[in-house]
């Protein structure tokens, strides 16, 4: 690691180079007063370091595609402000944690994309085309605790705050059992019953402890943790009943 | 300590963990000292001498607290798991507060019990 | 973990919560004299009371500890499964002669 050496007006960043093995290399880089991680990386790699690699596509937090460690915290990087991370001028950039390094900051998501189908996670349609769509109340119980666990961008910043995956790699993790738990919910998901039996595999939702890594870190406020006890929570009574109509 | 570890509810799993492993080591040694009963009081007495020496004592009083750590703790869990409860962002730091509070409590109580 | 051990573990958990309060409560309540077998022993001797919660107070545990310790060395060791589902499974079948022999020695 090289000496970081502070000018005013500059920030000292640290960021990861090479794969599993590697090391933090020190950059500095003009201090301005709007400006994203994302945005110092990228101005690194313009500027600095031509052949830093590093992932991003939307740059407006809908993607999911920008996710790295910045000081020690999973983050989507095109949505955190420098001003709420910088420690003392100080910013080091990994990439996320718990996932094969492939370069730079680029790590290898097919471990995470695994889990998805571990959990059960692919909708299954019972309806064809020809079909009248589903008439589903969307103030219905079960809708509405499909509903909580939507919109996940798959970015795997809870993969990457969890514990338990640390420790246990076959653990599915919270993205993949908040899918399974808006699987579960939805009544036009053909394959419920399936999906509900691979949430309670070994290595399944019983794994989490509950530590709430992923509820604090998920940077669209999903709540995966909670989606989690709620699996939990079926295990006496099995699969809740459909709505009544 | 790694931030992604040094909060409540992180801790409080840590805790309930350890405190288990504990109680399980002890347990099969707890059982071995109450079968010296079937040779009769007397047998178990020679044994439960051991217990008024000072550094047993304070062993006797972590087991205690263990036992409530682990007993308060795995309430918590049971009720974060199974309790419904209106949906509120950081559930799982619930109840972290009175767990500690009640588990200091009962190590106090056998302290000043035995004193 | 998988779905019949949790509910194994949770359901022992729930059956332990409100023995282990008993428990407490007597120990807070028999420490304080100092402990005596003749003391203990004339509590536990033939009473049927006694005798089922303890028995109750065992075979939960023997449930209980091992499935919980066969998670963690899933998660902080690297041993084999099976090498961890037999160590786990000998160790409640420990745990449940043990504890037998102890309640049958007291009752
Ligand atoms: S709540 Fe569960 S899934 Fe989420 S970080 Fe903790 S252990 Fe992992
Ligand atoms: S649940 Fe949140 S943190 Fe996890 S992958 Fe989805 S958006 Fe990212
Ligand atoms: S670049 Fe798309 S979410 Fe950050």
């Amino acid at each position: 690691m090289t000496e970081p050496k502070t000018k005013d007006s500059h920030l000292s960043v640290n960021v990861w180079r090479g794969g599993n093995e590697g090391e933090l290399v020190n950059y500095q880089v003009p201090a301005r007063e709007n400006q994203t991680v994302l945005d110092v990386i990228t101005e690194i790699q313009r500027f600095q370091q031509p052949d830093l690699a590093y992932r991003f596509a939307c740059r407006v937090g809908v993607c999911g595609s920008c996710a790295m460690t910045v000081n020690g915290l999973p983050r989507w990087t095109c949505r955190t402000h420098i001003k709420k991370v910088v420690d003392n001028g100080q910013l080091t950039v990994e990439p996320l944690r718990n996932l094969p390094r492939i370069k730079d900051l680029v790590c290898d998501l097919e471990p995470f994309i695994d889990t998805w189908k571990k959990a059960g996670a692919p909708f299954s349609g019972s309806r064809t085309r020809y079909d009248p769509p589903a008439n589903i109340k969307p103030d219905s119980p079960l809708r509405q605790a499909a509903d909580a666990g939507l919109q996940c961008i798959n970015c795997a910043v809870c993969y990457s705050a969890c514990d338990v995956v640390h420790w246990n790699r076959d653990y599915v993790g919270p993205a993949a059992l908040n899918r399974a738990w808006t699987l579960v919910n939805d009544v036009r998901h053909a394959k419920r019953q399936e999906t509900f039996e691979k949430a309670f595999s070994e290595n399944g939702c019983q794994s989490c402890h509950s530590h709430g890594n992923c509820t604090r870190h998920c940077p669209i406020q999903l709540n995966p943790s909670e989606s989690i006890t709620g699996l939990k929570k079926m295990v006496f009574k099995g699969l809740p009943k459909e709505d009544k109509k | 300590m790694h931030p992604l570890r040094s909060h409540k509810s992180y801790l409080a799993s840590i805790g309930h963990r350890v405190s288990g492993v504990a109680l399980a080591v002890f347990l099969p040694f707890h059982f071995l000292l109450l079968s010296t009963a079937i040779n009769g009081a007397d047998a178990m007495d020679e044994y439960l001498t051991l217990a008024e020496m000072l550094p047993v004592k304070i062993a006797e009083w972590g087991l205690v607290t263990l036992l409530a750590a682990h007993l308060f703790f795995g309430i918590r869990v049971l009720l974060l798991e199974f309790t419904h409860w209106p949906r509120r962002i950081n559930r799982y730091a619930a109840w972290i507060v009175p767990c500690t509070i009640a588990t200091i409590l009962i190590a106090t109580l056998f302290i000043i019990r035995v004193y | 973990m998988n779905r019949y051990l949790f509910i194994a573990q949770r359901l022992s958990a729930m059956i332990l919560a409100p023995l282990v309060i008993i428990h407490l409560g007597l120990i807070l309540y028999a420490v304080s004299d100092g402990l005596s077998g003749a003391e203990i022993l004339s509590r536990t001797h033939g009473s049927w009371a006694w005798a089922s919660f303890y028995f109750a107070f065992v075979l939960s545990v023997a449930v209980h500890a091992p499935i919980g310790i066969r998670n963690i060395l899933k998660e902080w060791t690297s041993m084999n499964q099976a090498i961890i589902n037999g160590f786990c499974l000998l160790f409640g079948l420990m745990l449940l002669l043990l504890g037998i022999r102890a309640v049958t020695s007291v009752v």
